[in-house]
C-alpha cells in the first residue's frame, strides 16, 4: 500500500524518503516472512524445525526494532495513512509477544498431527503483519487493509486441519461470518465517506467537531460497531465464537483468542475514538447494550458447557463484555483500562488454551472439562499454574485478572449514571466464578483417570510457565503494565 | 533499632513464603522437610506475634508500627500496614491457632501433607494481611485471596460432600465481597485515595452511605455469618478437615466482625445507625433460633457450626447495639464484649473442633449416635472436653462468659427485651453443649471399638491443654486484653459519633 503511494507520487517520495524508520518493523516483517516463505518452499525437513526457529527469530528482531523506535510523539505519516504513536507501538509489541507464545504452543501440537507446518508459521507472521498495519492505520482504508490481511490468514489457520470435519465446518463458519463482518465495516465506511467525503480518521473527527452527526452518519456508525462486535465476538454477534474455538485446531485457537482481540481493540480505538469522538454518545449506547448482553449471555451459557473449548469461548464472550466497559467510560482512563483488560486477558487465555495442548497426548485431544481430571495429582505444579490462569480469569486477587476487573469497574464508576453497569459486571462475575471454580475443582479434587505424569515438550512447559507466572507476577506488581497502558493513551 | 524491623510485613510474608518453601522439599524426604519447615515457621511467627505484643503500645488508640510503600502509584493504592488494639489480639490468635493446626495435621492428615501445610501457612499469612492492611484494596486482596487456599483445603482434604460445600463456601463469600469491592472502588475514586483512614474521614450523603453500608453488610454478614446468609457455614464446617474447620471458626469468621468494626461503623455510621435495628434483629434470630437449630443436630460438627453462628450473633449484637446506647461507656462496653467474644469464640470453637477431630481420627464418624461412653477409654480427653463444652455454654470463669455477659449487660441498657432474648443463649447454649457431651462422652461404651479407644497422645494433649489454659486465663483475668483494645475502641466510637454529628449538622442546614 505504502509502496503504491510512493510510486504514484514521486514528489511525496522525496519529502519522506528519509523517513522509513517508523515503518521499519512492518517492512522487515514482510521481507523476512517472504524470505522465510522461499526457504520453507525448498526445505526438505519434514519437521520444519528451521522454519519454526526462523519465525521466532523474525519475531524477536521485529520486537527489537519496535522497542528501538518506540515513539515519544504522535505522528501521522505517509499521506496520513499511517499513525506512529505510543498506542500503536504498545499494541504491536503485545501482539508480537502473543504471537510468539502462540507459536511456542503450536509447534508441538502441529508436529503430532499432520498439519502443514511451514505454512502454519508463515500465516502467523502474515496475520501479525496485518494486525500491525491495522493498529497503525489512521485512515479507514489502511485500517480495512490491515483487517483483511489479518482475517484472511486467520481463515486459513482455522482451516489448516482439513481432514477434521469440525475444523472444516468451523473454517467455513468463520469465513462467512468474518466476511459478513468485514462487509458491514466496509459498508459503514462507504457511508462515512459519502457523508463526510473523508477517509482519514483525523478529518472525520474534524468534520464531526464542526457538524452534528446526522442520521446517515449514525447509520454508518451502527454498521461499523456491528462489524467490530462481530470481530470481538460480542453478543448478539457471538454465534461463531464457540464453534470456531471448538473446531479450529487448538493451536490456532490459542492464537485466534489472543492477538486478534488486541488488534480489534486497536481498530475500535482508531475508529471510535480517533474518528468518531464527536459521536461518543451514540456509540456509547451501542456498546452498553453489547457489553451487558455479552456479560449476561456469555457467563450464563458458559455455565452449561461440558466442552472446555466451548467453555473458554463463552468465557471469552463474557470477557469482551467486561472489556467494553472501559471503552464505554469514554475517557483515557477508561481506554487504558480496556487496554489493560484485553492484554491481560489475552495472556491468560493463551495460557488456558495452551494448557489443553500441554495435556493432549499424541493424536488425542483434550476437549471435555473432565479430561482435565486429576491434573493436580499428575503434575501438581502444572495443576497449580493452570488454576492460577482460571482464577485470574475469574478476577480473583492476587492475580492480574483482578486488577483488570478493578480498572474497568473503576472506569465506569467514574461516569455519572453508569453505576448500575458496574453492579451488573460485579454480579455477573459471581456467576462467572462458578464455572472457573468448576475447572479448578476438576483439576484438583477429581481423581485422575490416568495417573501417569505428563511429559510435555520443553516449549509447552516454557509457554505455560511464562503465561501463568506472568499472571501472578503482574497480579502482585501491576504498576508497570498499568503505566505502560496509560502512556499508550497520552496523546488522546 | 528493634522497632525499625517491619514486624507486620514479617507476619504476612514469613508464613506466605514459608508456605511455598514447604513444597520445595528434596524428592524423597519431602514429608519430613515439609513437617520441619512448617513447624519452624509456625514457632517463628508465634515469636513474631509475641514481639508484636511487646512493641505495641496501644494507649493512643491510633495505628501503630505503620509501614508504607508505594504499590500502584497510578491508582494511589499503597502497601500500607498498621495495627491498633482491634487488630493485635486477632493477629496473636491467628498465629497461635496456626501452630495448633500444623501440629494437629502431623497426626491426622494422611495424604498430600506437604500441600496441606502449605495451604495452612499461606492462609495464616493472608489472614494476618487482612488484619494489618490499612489500604482498602490491599485489604480486599488479602480478603479474597484467602478463599483460594481455603477452597483447596476443603476440596482436597474434606469429607464426602466436600465439593458441594467448598464451592458453596466460595460463591457465598465472593457474592458478598464483590459488592464491597465496588463500594471501595467508588469511595476510592471519589476521594482519590484507598487509605482506610481517609475513607473513615470521608463525608458521605445518606444515600451513598446506605448503598455502601449494604455492600459492607453483604460482605461481612456472609463471612461472620449472620442469618439468613449463614447456610454455607454448616456445610463448609462439616466437610472441612479438622484444621480447616478450626481456621474457619477461629479466625475467618472473625474477619467479618473485624470488617464491621473497621469499615461499616466508621465509614458509614449514619446508615449503620439507621439500619442497626435490622442487624440487631438478625443477631437475635441467630442467638435464639439458631440455638434451637443446634439442639436438633445429629452431626457433631454441624452442631458446633450452628453454635458458632449463635455465638457470632453476640458479636454483631454488641457491634450494632451501640447505636441504641446513649453513653460512651456503655457503647465501649458493648464493643469490648463483641471483641472478647470474637477472641474467646476463636479459642472455644477451635478447641471444640479439635476435640471432634480427635474423636473423628479414631472412630471416623461425626454422628453423635456413633458415640457414647467415650469417657471410659479416654478420661483425660473427657475432662478437657468438659471444660470446652462448659466454656461453649458460657460458664463463668471461662472466656465464653465474659463476652456474652458484656454484650447482654450493655444491651440491657438499651432495651430489656433485647437482653432477654440474648439471654436465652445461656439456656440454649448449655442445653445443646451439655446434651452433646452427655451423648458422646457419658454412658456405657457403645461398642467394643469405643471401649478400646486410645486416650489423646502428646500432640493432642499439647493442643487441647494450651487452649484450655487460655480459655480459663481469659475467663478469670481478661483485663490485659481489655487494656489493649480499650483505647482503639473508644477512638472508633468517637470517630463514629463525630461523623454522625457532622451529617446531622449538614442535614439541618
Amino acid at each position: 500500500m505504502v509502496m503504491q503511494i510512493f510510486a504514484t507520487s514521486p514528489k511525496i517520495l522525496n519529502s519522506v524518503s528519509h523517513d522509513f524508520w517508523p515503518l521499519l518493523p512492518e517492512i522487515f516483517l514482510l521481507t523476512a516472512a517472504s524470505v522465510l516463505l522461499l526457504i520453507d518452499a525448498f526445505s526438505t525437513d519434514m519437521d520444519r524445525k528451521l522454519s519454526y526457529k526462523l519465525a521466532q527469530f523474525i519475531l524477536l528482531v521485529t520486537g527489537v526494532i519496535l522497542l528501538f523506535q518506540f515513539p515519544t510523539s504522535q505522528d501521522f505519516l505517509y499521506h496520513r495513512h499511517f499513525i506512529h504513536d505510543p498506542l500503536s507501538a504498545t499494541l504491536k509489541i503485545s501482539m508480537l509477544v502473543l504471537t510468539s507464545l502462540s507459536l511456542m504452543f503450536a509447534r508441538p501440537y502441529i508436529l503430532q498431527r499432520r498439519i502443514l507446518r511451514g505454512e502454519y508459521y508463515l500465516l502467523h507472521l502474515f496475520a501479525l503483519l496485518g494486525m500491525m498495519v491495522l493498529v497503525s492505520g489512521s485512515s479507514l482504508l489502511s485500517l480495512y487493509l490491515g483487517l483483511e490481511l489479518m482475517s484472511l490468514c486467520l481463515y486459513a489457520l482455522v482451516a489448516m486441519n482439513r481432514r477434521e470435519k469440525l475444523s472444516s465446518e468451523a473454517a467455513v463458519k468463520y469465513f462467512v461470518m468474518g466476511a459478513i463482518a468485514s462487509g458491514f465495516i466496509l459498508y459503514g465506511i462507504s457511508f462515512v465517506y459519502g457523508v463526510t467525503g473523508q477517509i482519514h480518521v483525523a478529518d472525520i473527527a474534524a468534520y464531526l467537531s464542526d457538524n452534528e452527526a446526522n442520521l446517515t452518519l449514525r447509520f454508518a456508525l451502527v454498521f461499523i460497531v456491528t462489524g467490530l462486535a462481530f470481530k470481538f465476538g460480542a453478543v448478539p454477534f457471538q454465534m461463531w465464537v464457540p464453534d470456531v474455538y471448538q473446531g479450529a485446531p487448538t493451536s490456532t485457537t490459542v492464537f485466534l483468542a489472543s492477538a486478534p482481540k488486541v488488534a480489534a481493540f486497536g481498530l475500535a480505538i482508531r475508529v471510535l475514538v480517533f474518528a468518531f469522538a464527536g459521536a461518543i454518545a451514540d456509540w456509547q449506547n451501542l456498546l452498553i447494550i453489547l457489553s451487558v448482553l455479552s456479560m449476561v449471555v456469555g457467563n450464563l451459557v458458559a455455565l452449561a458447557q461440558t466442552n472446555i473449548k466451548r467453555l473458554l469461548a463463552y468465557s471469552a464472550i463474557a470477557h469482551i463484555g467486561y472489556f467494553l466497559l472501559g471503552l464505554i467510560a469514554g475517557n483515557t482512563q477508561g481506554y487504558s483500562a480496556s487496554l489493560f483488560y484485553i492484554l491481560t486477558y489475552a495472556i491468560t487465555t493463551v495460557g488456558a488454551f495452551g494448557c489443553l495442548i500441554y495435556m493432549a497426548k499424541g493424536q488425542q485431544e483434550i476437549s471435555q472439562i473432565d479430561d482435565l481430571k486429576g491434573l493436580g495429582q499428575r503434575n501438581p505444579w502444572a495443576g497449580l499454574l493452570v488454576s492460577f490462569l482460571f482464577l485470574s480469569m475469574a478476577g480473583l486477587p492476587p492475580f492480574v485478572g483482578f486488577w483488570a476487573k478493578l480498572e474497568v469497574i473503576k472506569a465506569v464508576l467514574n461516569v455519572d449514571g453508569l453505576i448500575w453497569l458496574a453492579l451488573v459486571a460485579a454480579f455477573m462475575s459471581i456467576i462467572g466464578l462458578f464455572y472457573y471454580l468448576r475447572v479448578v475443582k476438576v483439576i484438583f479434587f477429581d481423581k485422575a483417570k490416568n495417573e501417569a505424569r505428563i511429559r510435555a515438550e520443553r516449549s509447552l512447559r516454557l509457554g505455560l510457565g511464562i503465561t501463568s507466572i506472568a499472571v501472578i507476577a503482574l497480579g502482585l506488581f501491576p504498576t508497570q503494565l498499568l503505566d505502560f497502558c496509560q502512556k499508550a493513551f497520552q496523546y488522546i | 533499632m528493634l522497632t525499625e524491623i517491619p514486624i507486620l510485613s514479617l507476619l504476612i510474608w514469613v508464613p506466605l513464603i514459608g508456605g511455598f518453601l514447604v513444597l520445595f522439599g528434596p524428592g524423597d524426604k519431602q514429608l519430613v522437610w515439609s513437617q520441619r519447615i512448617s513447624f519452624v515457621i509456625s514457632i517463628l511467627i508465634i515469636f513474631l506475634s509475641g514481639w508484636l505484643l511487646f512493641l505495641f503500645d496501644g494507649s493512643s488508640g491510633q495505628m501503630e508500627l505503620v509501614e508504607f510503600a508505594r504499590w500502584i502509584p497510578s491508582l494511589n493504592i499503597n502497601y500500607s500496614l498498621g495495627v491498633d488494639g482491634i487488630a493485635v489480639p486477632l493477629i496473636v490468635l491467628t498465629c497461635f491457632i496456626n501452630l495448633l493446626v500444623v501440629i494437629a495435621a502431623i497426626g491426622s492428615i494422611k495424604f498430600r501433607r506437604a500441600q496441606y501445610f502449605s495451604a495452612t501457612l499461606v492462609l495464616t499469612g493472608l489472614m494476618n494481611g487482612v488484619f494489618v492492611a490499612q489500604d482498602a484494596i490491599l485489604f480486599y486482596v488479602f480478603w479474597e485471596a484467602i478463599l483460594i487456599p481455603m477452597f483447596l483445603m476443603i476440596g482436597v482434604w474434606g469429607g464426602a460432600n466436600r465439593i458441594y460445600a467448598t464451592i458453596k463456601f466460595f460463591l457465598f463469600t465472593f457474592f458478598g465481597s464483590i459488592f464491597m469491592l465496588v463500594a471501595l472502588i467508588y469511595m476510592g475514586s471519589v476521594i482519590g485515595s484507598f487509605n482506610i483512614a481517609d475513607m473513615q474521614q470521608m463525608p458521605l450523603s445518606m444515600l451513598e452511605q446506605t448503598l455502601i453500608f449494604t455492600a459492607f453488610v453483604a460482605a461481612f454478614a456472609v463471612k461472620i455469618p449472620m442469618v439468613p446468609v449463614h447456610t454455607w457455614l454448616p456445610d463448609a464446617h462439616v466437610e472441612a478437615p479438622t484444621g480447616g474447620s478450626v481456621i474457619l471458626a477461629a479466625i475467618m469468621l472473625k474477619m467479618g466482625g473485624y470488617g464491621f468494626l473497621r469499615f461499616a461503623l466508621p465509614v458509614t455510621p449514619d446508615a449503620a445507625s439507621e439500619y442497626a435495628w435490622l442487624l440487631i434483629l438478625f443477631s437475635l434470630i441467630a442467638i435464639a433460633y439458631i440455638g434451637f437449630v443446634a439442639l436438633a443436630q445429629e452431626d457433631m460438627k454441624k452442631l458446633i457450626a450452628y453454635s458458632s453462628i449463635a455465638h457470632m450473633g453476640f458479636v454483631t449484637l454488641g457491634t450494632f447495639i451501640i447505636f441504641n446506647l446513649s453513653s460512651l461507656d456503655a457503647s465501649s462496653m458493648a464493643l469490648q464484649g463483641a471483641m472478647i467474644q470474637m477472641i474467646s469464640h476463636g479459642l472455644i470453637s477451635g478447641a471444640m473442633f479439635f476435640s471432634i477431630g480427635v474423636l473423628y481420627d479414631r472412630v471416623h464418624s461425626r454422628n453423635i449416635s456413633d458415640y457414647g461412653g467415650v469417657i471410659n477409654s479416654m478420661p483425660i480427653f473427657g475432662a478437657l472436653m468438659m471444660l470446652f463444652v462448659l466454656a461453649n455454654a458460657g460458664l463463668p470463669g471461662t472466656s465464653g462468659f465474659i463476652g456474652e455477659f458484656f454484650v447482654i449487660l450493655s444491651s440491657f441498657q438499651a432495651d430489656w427485651r433485647i437482653a432477654l432474648i440474648a439471654g436465652t443463649t445461656l439456656v440454649l447454649g448449655a442445653a445443646y453443649s451439655l446434651w452433646l457431651y452427655k451423648r458422646v462422652i457419658f454412658g456405657k461404651p457403645l461398642n467394643d471399638s469405643i471401649e478400646r479407644l486410645e486416650d489423646i497422645n502428646i500432640r493432642e494433649k499439647f493442643i487441647l491443654f494450651s487452649l484450655a489454659a487460655l480459655i480459663i486465663a481469659l475467663g478469670i483475668y481478661p483485663q490485659p486484653l481489655i487494656e489493649i483494645m480499650q483505647p482503639s475502641l473508644e477512638a472508633l466510637l468517637q470517630l463514629t459519633d463525630t461523623k454522625i454529628a457532622e451529617l446531622n449538622i449538614e442535614v439541618a442546614r
